[in-house]
Formats: C-alpha cells, structure tokens, sequence
C-alpha cells in the first residue's frame, strides 16, 4: 500500500473515472473526489479497436488524463471476442484419452425444438494433444507425468505456430502434483505468459466446466492482453500515471495484472458493474430489495437484489458449450432492447426480438437502411421519445420512415392502424420484458410484487411504467443518470478476488486444523492481490462459503460460515442444517453431510462516494415545454421537463416526459414522480 | 387395427370475434409464462436430481372438457409434452362427473398417462367463479418407486409389477383437504420415502403458483377473452400446420426401421411407418409394426402419440405447442401392438422405442421435405448400471445414460455427441461418477469415423471406457442399435452400431443380444467399453467437399481410409423407401 499516501496528498489527483464500453457506446462517469463535481458522456463505440473511443472519450469527458487517478473499466472485449471467434491459436494439453473433454460438453444441444446446430470448440481437434499420466479421484497419482514427453509435445506446438496454450489433466483438482511439473515444463520452454493451467485457474471437480474454463481463458489471454496493453500506452502517452482497474463478472474489480492473466473473469464484466450501482443507488435511497432491469440496444438484462446483495451465479455460457465457471453476478438476459425487431410470423402473431438491428444498420428512424421497425421506432412514432434530441452523437431521428415501417410491416397485415400498431409493439415488449422479471424472481424464491424496480440503461426509463403495471409493482426508482450506471457502477465497486478448492470429503472427516489453514493461506494470497493493486481500502472481508449437500444428493447448498463457525464440526454442521431449513424445510437427520467445495472471497471494500454529490440544487426550474405524445388512443400534450434541474422533494403527476442527456422518461397517466434527496426519480401509483 | 381421429371441424377457422391481435400477442406470452414459472419452481424445489437438474418434468394447462392440451412450459422435458394431454384425459374420463374445487389426482398408470412408471402425474381442475375452467397439471421423474430394481430400469421385467408399484389415478386432495394416507402409501412403496415427499410438495407448490397465475391473469382480461385466446392459439397452431403439410408434395412416404430385439428373444421387432399425405392432411400409419413383446420395450397408445407429436415439433419448431400440432395427423396403431401395451406389459425401456417413432417419422418424411430433416441420431439412451459393495459393506450402484452423434441436416454436418431428441438432459461429469464410485474412465472421446457418411456427415457418437477399482463389481446394460444402424437421409450413409464389450476373465466379451446384458461379472481392472453411434449422413457422399473431407482427416473424425469411401457395411439397415 505505498501509493496511499500519495493519493490522500492535496496535490495528488483525485479524479476517479468509470468507463463501460458497450456494443453500441462507450459510457464515461467522471468524479472528481476533491471538488464533488461529476461528468458523464456517452461517445459511439470503436469496434474495430475499443480503446480508441475510449482513450479518446476519457480525454473528452474527464478532461487531462494527467489529473486522473483512477480508471476502472467494464469490459466485453474478452466475450466479443469469443462469439465472434477472433481468438489466438491455442492449444490444449491433456490426459491420455480425454482430449475430447472439451468438445462432447456435458452431452447437450442447442435447443430444445429441432435438432440442427453444431459446435466448434475454441481449441480444434487437431491442437488437443495428449500426454501419459492419471490422477484418481483421490489424489493418488496413478501414473507421474513425463517431463520429456510434455517438452516434446510443448516444440511440437511451438512448432505448430501455438499462441497460447492450456494444460487440463483429469483430477488435476484432487491433485495438482501431474499438472503443476507439466506446467513447470512448459512455461520454461514458452516464449510468452500465455499459459493457463487448469488448477490454477479452477480446481474444482466437473472436468468439461474446468477444461471449458482453462481453455476460453488461454485462448483469450493474447486477445485480452493485447487490448490492455494498448488501452494503458494510449492513456499514458496522454500522461495519465494512475491506475487501471478491471470489472469481473462477480461485480468485484481486480488489477490489470490479473486481468491479463485471468481474462476469463471479464465474461460479464459491463453488466456486472451496472447491477452493483443500482445495488447501492437503491439501498441508498431506502429500497434493499429491488430488481434491475438494464434495457439497451439488443438485450434486456435483469438482476435481482435481495437486502442490498446480488446473487452470485457459478458459471454461464457465453454461447453453446462457451461455459465459463467463475462467479459471476446472476443476470439473465433476454432479447428485448431497442432495436428489437417486430415482425408478424406466419401464424398470423405479432412478434417482438430476440432479432435485433443492432448498433447497424438500427432502428429505422435511424436512416441507416433498415426497413425493420423495431421498439424504438414504436417510441418515436408515439412521441415518447424526442426526435431532436436522441441520445448519443446521433442526427435527427427520421419519424416519417419510422412511421411508414411500422405500417407496412405491422399494421397492414393486422388491420390496424400505424399508432394502434405501434402501442402494439410496445405491449408485446413490454409483456415479454415483464415476464422476465416475474420468471428471475420466481426461480429465486422472491414474490416480484414486493420488490422496487430501477429501470437503467439508455432505453429502460422509457418502460418504468408499463414494467410496473405489468409486474404490479409499487415503486419504480429511475436512477440520477441511467444511461451511464455501468460506469457508475466501475467507480464504487469493490476489488474481489475469489478462490474455489474441491475438498470432497465427509464432514465427519473434515481436518478441522487443515481446513483453517487453507482458508488462511487463501485470505493472505488474496490480501497480497489486494496490496498490490495500490488502491486504498476502507476494509477487507474475508468471505467464506461451503458448497455442502448430504450423502446421495447432487445438488449442493451453498453455506457461509463466519469465522467462528469454521472453529468445529458442529458448528458448520449446524450452519448447513439453517441453510437448509430455510431453503426446503425439514433437515435430513441421520444421513452423513458432505463437504463438496471451499469458497473463499477477499474482498477490499472501497470508498463509496457520497450519494449526495448527485442532490439536486434548490433553484426553481424553468418551466417544461411540451411535445404531443400519443396516449391511450389520442394525441395529447404532455409537459417535457429537463430532469436534472428539478429540486429535491417536487412531485410531478403523469402524464410527462423528463429528459437528460442519457435516457428519457416516460411517467404514464395515474402515476406520479417524486425527486428524492440524491436525485432519484421515485415513482409510484396515484 | 385402432384409428385416432380427431372430431374438430377441418378447414380454416375464422377467428372468432372479440380478440384482437395485440391483446393475443400478449396472452399467448403471459399463458406460456404461467407454465414457465410452474417448471421453475418444481425445478428449484425438487429433491431428485433427475428432476432438479436434468428437468425431467413438465407442466401446462388443459382443457377443460377435452383434456387437450393448451399452453405447455418451454423448459419441460420435450417426450412430456405431448404425452400429458392423455394423463389430463384419464382423469376427466374416471372423475369428471364429480370434479370439487381443490380437488387433486394423483397417478403414475403408464398405459392411460403414457411414458412409464418413474413418471408421476398430478392434475388439478382448475375453477373459475364456481365453474370448472380448465386443467393445471404437472409431471415429474421420481428417483425410486418399488419394483425389483432401483431406478426401476428392469431389461428382464416381463411383468410391470417387476418395474415399479402401480398408481392409478386416485384424489391426493379431496376438494382442498389434503389425504395423508395417499402419501403414507407413496412412501411406503418407494427405497427413497424422503425424495418422494420432496418432490410431490414441489409439484404440488407449482400446481398452486400455476393456480394464483391463472386467477391473476383472469381478474386482469376476464373469462371470455382468456377462453377467446385459448381457442385462436389452437387454431393458428391447426393453420400453421396444415400450412405445413401442404407445403410437402401429395404422397405415400415410408421408413422401415427395426428396435435389436426385447431383451429376452434375438428376434428384431420392426417398427414400420406408412405416411399418406394428400392435400392439408397426414396420416402416420404404424400398421406393419411389430406385436406386443415380453420384454420392456412396449409403449402405450398415448407413449405412440406422443413421440409423433415430438418428432413433429422438431420438424417443424414454430408450430405453437398446443394440441392444434396434432390436429390435421391421424395416427394408425395396431391394437395390442408393441405402440398400443396394455397391462401389464413391462414397459421400463419405453426410451428406445419412441426414439424408434421420431426415426421413423424423420425418414419416411426425408423423401417429402428433404430441407426440413436431418439423419437419424444415435438413437439409444444407452443405460449403464456398475454395482458392488464397499469395504465397509455399503451398497453401491452407478447408472448413467451416455450420448451420441446427431444426424447432418441440409445447413451442416450432424452434433457431435447430444442428447437424444426426447430429452433435453445433460451427462454427469465423469470427474463426479470417478469421486462417488470404485471406477476409473480410461477414455472419454469422440469415436472417429461413426458418423454417416453425406454431403452433410453425421455427427460423432462416443467411446466411453470405465475400468473397475473394486475387488468385484456385477454390471447391467440397456441399450438399442447394435443390429440396426441409424439411417441417413437424402442418401447421406448409416451411421456406425452401437458396440457394448466387456473384459474379464482375461478376454473382451460382447453380448449375444447385442446390447442388452444383465449380470455381468466384474473383478478388479476389468473393463466395460460403450462405443456409441453417430448419427446418420445428409445427401449423398459423393457430394461432400474436398476440403470439408480434408478437414475431416485433419481433425481425426474420420480415418484416411474412411474418409476415401463414400459408404461402408454396417450391420444391416432396414428397408426404407417410397412406395
């Protein structure tokens, strides 16, 4: 922690910055921590090469790199990367007759319906090699690894033109000892860093998730690498001289150190980062328990936050058989966003997504081209959204092409008018979108009825209202600045580092003694990850969790345990037993429990800025403007305010538009919209 | 001989008055949703990890007159779908008379319900103001229910008594009062009384959320707009299909395929199917299949349909999944046939003989609709059961499924090791089965050159080989496809045999009937070694690119010399053709 004293020094800069580079933009949060003051942007995406439009929106918005002391980043690079296949030329390095691991998967297809579709392995055939060695389910060493056979096999690659290379033996996760000396050989003969062993990245039993794992990430590490790399000299020869800190999909960050070498842990990493603000925004302003609903071009995305906390998934698949297992925050996605695509299908249905226009060619009020009209289109048509102002770096939005699309696409083969079609297109969204949320919270046990709802992202605000008479919430809670929460999120999240071990054992049989050495060694390696990222702590957790089943049983339960309970047997004997009553009821007595996995998190809580900064000034705003918004069957004058400059504690009755740079909100007849103390739109029923 | 026919009015439907478009489009989402969060919530609170994870379970709402199906989840088990509607229609044909509100049937009779006796169903008429509205129901996979072994897959049950205990449909609540003597008999007859209570609760948990649903949903549209949808749905489905049939040229179809044998006689039992399509409608005639069999290979009539209406969804997947799919299809089973088993037949391995039906139908229909099939896939569950003692005298038994290859379709070569198409349920890691049980793989790979050849070449099946730790170990197998091949279509090549050996006694061994074994002995380091089909090849060989061959021999899916030949001798395949 040496450079803490620099950062507290008044000198010293003070500027932290969020950046969340998106499919369609890069969104820029700004906080200067010395003076309070808070700049956003929003600035097109560089597919081509993502740190362009970043080093450039970062100098844009946030002003002279030099005075910036942080950056935290959210990321799709590393998955973008992987649907498009645009990776290194990887190899994997396996035990004698499981080469294969990688590709037959857990023995599943791509949908339920019709039995097409394929599957190419990130790692073909011909670059999975095998070597003679076997580990038992035990731990017992079967047959030793032979480093001559591995360094014969490691120049065949090399000689092959190999990038990158993954080593993945069967049992590596009961012991590492086969894996670990054929790593050994390997990294003395590879030219670069890019070697991923598998129980290191992953020791835990199920062997296609920790192939898969070891596998995507080897195979992303140059890719991931690469962008780094020139993502940090673009921002230095700005004279930027701070950090850079990466987003995980667990919502925690890490340092760009890890990061090169643990690219799979971005999987997620952009979503992630909008989830942990709308946590914070929402506990902030009163409500622990609510649901986020993150609606951009392409996709819907919801999470659920039960009394402040996310849930944690152990794993997704970024595309068939792409599984990643690695924490990740749990958000289930759909194909709903703006540039969802209505259609009506052969059946005579009206249709909404998942097809998208995308960033290109768009919606059609877009100009780009595209015939299609999509819900965006629909929300120009009915005058929800400003045609002058879209958000982004953006001309004028064409209504007339929007207009004549969902006429001919829509209304025509309905027998309905143009708005009747384009109310349509939003009903069926919204249905779909709200069954989203009713499915997230039913699978988790939660009644969605009883939680908050925080629309984010440039399209959710749009759909608050019709989300909550959908779902039949009570309050919807529109956050300060919507279209840039992802990077809000990267300013205030946590720096997390987690580690899983496979012990597999009986409880009874658990080494009490061992057990808390392991945890502690962990906590200590995951303190030095922390150290050594320079950033200052507020403190640091160490999180422990069992996954814990009884004999028989496959499914495991996932238990914390304080550091107290990890004294002895009964205690984390009695802590699964409250797990479970609370989870099915009645424990099992008599039957043995297991021990499957240790879970430790090290987490270094960092400063939260004060929501307060975003409290609205007291001046009395300027009166709102109006436009016509087509309503319930008739076009009707709706007052248009300039959101940001509303005082606290104003209450507005629906209907009415707010707009600000990054999103519009649309508050339906019947609802009313009150300005809270940090700035938050809380909106609730009549 | 028995005919399915359908009484509703042919032709196309008008839509009926009152329902517009957009408030159908968003009932059709907000009807699927209820059956959606009903799986979710049996899934979630499920004991039996066939449930819990593979999801073998289903649920939806049915008519309440016909049974029919009218809204069915999107995460159930495919094989359920079609099959529920008959476990619905048995209720209402014993009880329908007296329905009382909170009235709740249980049952797991396979021959009126279909698939076979692991599958629990529960139906809940569901009532409106007083008024019987429709039906809830759900179905799930209980992990033991008797019979004489666990897991109740019997290859030598000649009797269903020999499967499992034997349910018929009985009230599990009688008019919202629940009867604990019903569960105290479902758990005396199970090895796991816990898991049984597990499951029912989660069954009867959704069985209520579908409930609270349904009514929230009526308070916000009403009665007759619900029962307005309920009736286009079914109708687009029946337009949608008939558009389908129609498309396919007027003609008689067939595929002749055969299941290896039964498990106690080597003779092959055909399973044959005639397809007359004309104009708007098709009838899928099973008449020259085989006899009812003595072992559990038999399926009911309501199993036989069923497996249609799956091989149909996969045809044809944007067909909305009501009962409409069936409604322009006649089915033709033989009475008492091994499609029409009454009991007590056995019929544990139900599994291989709808694998059969959706074969069948993929290849009699190749001939009509070339772009719209794919070759057969592996089509045998292939069940593995290892068992011994422990050390300290415990019991342990080991039973899995194993996978197998895809059949190529007109877009691309065939998936390599996927489920069977009535399922949608995931392998174990071999990791887990090595940590829970005295056995050690010393293979788990592709199986090269066990796809069909084809322009379009089947997908690779697998070759599993599992060496024994413990002293001593006694072996079951159930499996299909060692005498018949999985055909490819379009004149795409058979993909190769299912090939099941064992070693001991210092010898490889394969069963007389193929694969199908029971009481195999086992001593320390002997082997059991599965070599699964591939699927069947798409279009003929000779058409397949010199570079997508190169790649072939490249990447090792198929030796140098096999991938030189365009067709190569497998077993014997079965006579398709149009007649």
């Amino acid at each position: 922690m040496k450079k803490v004293s620099r950062t507290k020094s008044s000198v010293a800069p003070r500027v932290i910055v969020g950046v969340d580079v998106g499919g369609t933009y890069t969104d820029i949060f700004a906080l200067d921590e010395a003076t309070g003051r808070i700049t956003i942007g929003k600035v097109p995406s560089t597919r081509d090469d993502p740190s362009r439009a970043f080093v450039e929106g970062v100098s844009a918005v946030a002003g002279n790199p030099a005075a910036i002391a942080t950056i935290v980043h959210g990321t799709t690079v590393g998955t973008n990367a992987l649907l498009e296949r645009k990776l290194a030329r990887t190899a994997v390095i396996s035990t004698t007759g499981f080469r294969d691991v990688l590709e037959m998967r857990r023995r599943d297809r791509p949908q339920t319906w019709g039995l097409w579709g394929n599957f190419t392995p990130v790692v073909p055939r011909d670059l999975r090699v095998e070597v003679d060695e076997r580990t038992l389910a035990d731990g017992t060493i079967a047959r030793a690894v032979n480093p001559t056979e591995v360094a014969q096999v490691t120049r065949a690659l090399l000689a092959d033109g190999v990038m990158s290379v993954c080593l993945f033996f069967i049992n590596s996760y009961a012991n590492p000892a086969n894996e670990a000396a054929a790593a050994e050989v390997v990294r003395a003969l590879w030219p670069n860093a890019h070697v991923s062993v598998s129980s290191e990245i992953l020791p835990e039993i199920r062997e296609f998730e920790r192939a898969s794992t070891a596998a995507i990430n080897a195979s992303l590490q140059p890719v991931v690498g690469d962008y780094l790399e020139a993502l940090e000299s673009g921002l230095r020869a700005r004279g930027f001289a701070g950090s850079v800190l990466i987003v995980q999909s667990n919502g925690g960050v890490m340092s760009i150190e890890t990061a090169r070498r643990l690219p799979v842990r971005t999987a997620l990493s952009g979503p992630a980062a909008g989830v942990i603000a709308c946590a914070h925004i929402a506990q902030t302003a009163g409500f622990p328990d609510v649901i986020t609903g993150d609606m951009g071009g392409t996709s819907f995305d919801v999470a659920l936050i039960a009394d402040g906390q996310s849930t944690l998934a152990a794993q997704t698949s970024v595309g068939f058989g792409l599984v990643v297992r690695t924490p990740m925050i749990e958000i289930e996605t759909i194909g709903a966003g703006g540039g969802s695509i209505a259609r009506v299908d052969r059946s005579g249905l009206l249709q909404v997504g998942p097809e998208s226009a995308g960033a290109w060619p768009g919606p059609v009020c877009y100009g780009q081209g595209s015939l299609e009209p999509t819900v965006t289109d629909a929300n120009v048509v009915l005058g929800r959204i400003n045609p002058a102002r879209p958000i982004g770096d953006r001309a004028a939005l064409d209504v007339a092409a929007a207009q004549a699309a969902i006429a001919e696409k829509i209304a025509r083969p309905l027998g309905l008018d143009v708005m009747t079609a384009a109310e349509a297109i939003l009903q069926v969204a919204n249905a779909h979108m709200a069954g989203a949320i009713r499915l997230v919270s039913v699978e988790r046990g939660h009644d969605p009825k009883r939680f908050a709802y925080m629309p984010f992202g440039g399209g959710g605000a749009l759909h608050v209202c019709a989300m909550m008479r959908e779902v039949g919430v009570t309050t919807g809670i529109v956050p300060r600045y919507p279209g840039v929460t992802s990077a809000l999120g990267c300013v205030i999240a946590d720096m997390r580092h987690d580690h899983v071990q496979t012990l597999n054992v009986s409880l009874s049989a658990l080494a009490i003694e061992t057990f808390r050495a392991a945890i502690a060694e962990r906590s200590v390696q995951g303190r030095a990850l922390l150290s050594a990222a320079a950033i200052q702590f507020q403190r640091v957790d160490t999180l422990i969790e069992l996954d814990m089943l009884y004999a028989g049983q496959s499914h495991t339960l996932a238990v914390p345990l304080t550091s107290a309970d990890t004294r002895s047997r009964a205690r984390i004997a009695a802590a699964f037993e409250n797990r479970y009553r609370s989870a099915f009821g009645q424990p099992l007595a008599g039957i043995e429990m297991r021990v499957l996995n240790l879970r430790v998190a090290v987490v270094g809580r960092r400063h939260k800025f004060d929501l307060a900064l975003f409290a609205p000034g007291d001046a009395a705003p300027a009166p709102p403007g109006s436009r016509r918004v087509w309503i319930g069957h008739a076009w009707r004058e709706v007052p248009v305010h300039a959101r940001l400059e509303l005082p606290a504690g104003c209450t507005i009755t629906g209907p009415a538009i707010f707009e600000q740079a990054d999103t519009t909100v649309y508050l339906e007849p019947d609802m009313q919209a009150r300005v809270d103390r940090l700035g938050n739109l809380v909106i609730s029923r009549i | 001989m028995g005919t399915r026919t359908k009484k509703t009015a042919p032709g196309q439907r008008s839509s009926p008055a009152g329902i517009d478009p957009v408030t159908l489009a968003v009932l059709n989402g907000r009807l699927e949703q209820i059956a959606d969060e009903m799986d979710a919530t049996l899934f979630r609170a499920a004991f039996n990890p066939i449930i819990a994870e593979a999801h073998d379970a289903s649920h939806g709402l049915y008519d309440a007159r016909s049974g029919e199906t009218l809204v069915q989840g999107k995460n159930g088990l495919p094989i359920f779908v079609g099959a529920m509607s008959f476990a619905v229609r048995a209720v209402i044909e014993r009880f329908g008379k007296d329905f009382a509100e909170g009235d709740v049937f249980i049952f797991n009779d396979a021959y009126e319900g279909g698939t076979h006796f692991n599958d629990f169903k529960l139906v809940r008429p569901f009532f409106r103001n007083g008024q019987l509205f429709c039906h809830l129901a759900s179905v799930g996979h209980w992990h033991d229910v008797g019979g004489n072994v666990p897991g109740n897959y019997n290859p030598v049950a000649t009797e269903c008594f020999q499967e499992a205990f034997y349910m018929p449909p009985v009230r599990l609540y009688a008019a919202g009062t629940f009867r604990p003597d019903i569960l105290a008999i479902l758990q005396a007859n199970s090895r796991l009384p816990i898991s049984v209570y597990g499951d029912l609760n989660g069954q009867v948990n959704a069985l209520e959320l579908g409930a609270r649903r349904l009514h929230e949903l009526l308070d916000q549209y009403g009665e007759t707009t619900v029962l307005e949808a309920f009736a286009e749905l079914r109708a687009r489905a029946v337009t949608l299909m008939r558009e389908n049939i129609a498309a396919l040229p007027d003609g008689h179809y067939s595929c002749d395929d055969c299941l290896d044998n039964d498990g106690s006689n080597d003779t092959p039992l055909p399973i044959a199917l005639d397809i007359v399509k004309k104009g708007s409608r098709m009838t899928l005639d099973f008449s020259r299949s085989a006899p009812a069999c003595a072992g559990p290979v038999n399926i009911s009539r309501a199993t036989t349909v069923a497996a249609c209406y799956v091989a149909l969804k996969h045809l044809f997947p944007d067909v909305p999944a009501n009962a409409g799919v069936l409604d322009p299809i006649e089915v033709v089973i033989p009475d008492r046939s091994l499609l029409d088993a009454r009991a007590p037949r056995p019929v544990g391995g139900y599994t291989e003989t709808i694998l059969r039906i959706i074969d069948v139908i993929f290849g009699a229909l190749a001939k009509a609709a070339p772009e719209r099939v794919n070759g057969m896939a592996y089509g045998t569950i292939n069940a593995l059961s290892i068992a011994g003692h422990r050390s300290d005298g415990r019991r342990w038994v080991m039973f899995s499924f194993f996978g197998g290859g895809h059949g190529g379709n007109p877009v691309s070569d065939g998936l390599n090791h996927g489920n069977a198409p009535i399922s949608t349920a995931t392998i174990p890691p071999l990791e887990i089965l090595e940590a829970a049980y005295p056995v050690a793989f010393t293979q788990w790979s592709l199986r090269p050159d066990s796809g069909g050849a084809g322009r379009h070449r089947g997908g690779l099946g697998a070759i599993y080989e599992i060496e024994l730790l413990a002293t001593a170990a006694s072996a079951f197998f159930f499996g299909e496809r060692s005498r018949f091949a999985p055909q490819g279509v379009v004149g795409g090549g058979p993909a190769a045999l299912n090939r099941f050996s064992f070693h001991s006694e210092g010898a490889w061994h394969t069963p007389p009937l193929g694969s199908k074994m029971v009481g195999i002995t086992l001593k320390q380091g002997d082997r059991i070694r599965l070599e699964t089909p591939g699927g069947g090849g798409y279009g003929p060989a000779a058409e397949r690119s010199r570079a997508a061959r190169a790649e072939d021999i490249r990447l090792g899916y198929t030796s140098a010399r096999e991938g030189t030949k365009s067709s190569r001798k497998n077993g014997r395949t079965a006579k398709a053709g149009t007649r």
